[in-house]
């Protein structure tokens, strides 16, 4: 990590998880993982955030909720898909009111797979997305220069 | 000599202030028995939030957010060049009001809430943070004949003005919680990772306009302190290792109570302070006021 974003502030969004993952994002803030460590704060207001953590898939009620969060997210954002629900519907695929994972509605950065998505792997995941949101800065940053 | 404080002032203050707030987050952790980030992450967090869009609700927001930061670099600067203590209380608390304002022009009803209990919060402190300019008046009389609001004048008395004013000392640690938006009294918008109301007040600002709010708390976290070492300053050179010592307890103690309580309701905050004032505050200045 060594020129990637130092303060990576995520917000997290519960789609239609079976909490699972949810309990284990959390995990990821007590004393045995400590994100904060690495200056990761779960805001809990998309206008502060820079990461988009969704955790299980998306369904037709939650659909427009998910986009209206991404889009109140200010430029540059990432968004990452925790557990295999978010990845690609997991074990609710087939049902009637799922349309599968968070990639069928916003262009999805990072994929963690697991049921439930282990501390570990959210947090390297959560890595992997800083450096992604990093690229993504150099670019907004070139075309708003371009726009002055 | 007053035009270096000044200038040291709207300086170093930031970079004092944010100091501190990263001192309070490694603090914070260590008392959870985490880790922590970095001594130096707010700066991390504010150089992040000035590479950022800034999406507002309207241009009010603008105009509202610098002359909350004006007001504060004003406050602090207009103390640190000893003048009228009353005065630098009044434009302290007109900067709060623009805060309230930017707030309130959102519309978004997180950001409208968190602007109503910033006013109650207003509504709990402000007796208190009067009572304090009174109680410096008092004790200056009480040891000079002559009473005074000049900060100069109250700093150079021959003893601290703590010996004068315990009371008053207390109930302004006490509504200095309220100031510093710390646990039990972060009811408007709070620090750290636990919200209320998503972030209360700053909830719709983003990237550089939230950058120049959290920098103007740190502007006015060391006016705060600043205030807190009148209270100990006075003509001895014991007086200074006096301050020093009693700033750092006062900072231990607002992250120790922050950590160790949970949020209020905001009536149990108002009669809370409220009381606090009467009791503390009210009876010593009338006790100096009767013997003194």
């Amino acid at each position: 990590m060594a020129k990637v974003s130092k303060s990576p502030w995520m917000l997290h969004y519960d789609g239609s998880s079976c909490n699972g993952c949810d309990i284990e994002v959390l995990a990821c803030l007590t004393p045995v993982y400590d994100v904060e460590r690495f200056g990761v704060l779960n805001t809990g207001n998309p206008k502060h955030a820079d990461i988009l953590l969704i955790t299980g898939g998306i369904n037709t009620q939650n659909k427009p909720v998910v986009e209206q969060l991404y889009s109140q997210m200010p430029e540059p954002k990432v968004v990452c898909a925790v557990g295999i629900c978010a990845c690609n519907g997991g074990v609710f695929k087939d049902c009637y009111n799922i349309i599968g994972g968070v990639d069928k509605v916003l262009p999805v950065d990072v994929y963690v797979p697991g049921c439930a998505a282990r501390p570990n792997a959210i947090i390297d995941g959560v890595v992997k997305a800083v450096a992604v949101l990093e690229e993504k800065r150099k670019k907004y940053k070139k075309e708003r220069g371009e726009k002055a | 000599m007053r035009l270096l404080l000044v200038l040291g002032y709207v300086l170093l203050a930031p970079l004092v202030g944010g100091l501190l707030a990263g001192l309070d987050r490694k603090l914070t952790a260590r008392m959870q028995g985490r880790i922590g980030p970095p001594l130096l992450q707010p700066f991390y967090d504010v150089k992040k939030l000035l590479n950022k869009e800034i999406l507002l609700i309207n241009n009010m927001q603008y105009l509202f957010a610098w002359c909350f930061i004006i007001f504060i670099v004003f406050t602090g600067g207009m103390f640190f060049a000893g003048g009228n203590i009353l005065l630098v209380f009044f434009v302290f608390t007109t900067a709060a009001m623009f805060l309230v304002l930017e707030a309130t022009t959102t519309n978004s009803p997180y950001s409208v809430m968190g602007a109503n209990r910033e006013m109650i919060q207003m509504l709990s402190y402000e007796p208190m943070i009067l009572l304090t300019a009174v109680g410096f008046y008092t004790a200056t009389e009480a040891a000079l004949g002559q009473g005074t609001f000049t900060i100069r004048e109250i700093i150079s008395m021959p003893v601290p003005n703590v010996v004068y004013i315990p009371g008053i000392f207390i109930g302004f640690l006490f509504i200095l919680t309220i100031k510093f938006r710390k646990s039990p009294f972060d009811i408007s918008m709070s620090h750290h990772a636990h919200q209320e109301m998503v972030k209360g007040v700053t909830t719709e600002l983003s990237g550089g306009m939230m950058a120049i709010i959290e920098i103007s708390h740190w502007y006015e976290n060391v006016f705060l302190y600043g205030i807190v070492a009148m209270f100990t300053l006075c003509a001895e050179w014991w007086s200074i290792p006096l301050t020093v010592g009693v700033i750092a307890l006062t900072f231990f103690l607002e992250v120790l109570i922050d950590n160790t309580s949970a949020r209020v309701k905001w009536d149990t905050m108002f009669k809370t302070t409220w009381v606090v004032t009467l009791i503390f505050g009210a009876i010593n200045i009338f006790i100096l006021q009767m013997f003194g």
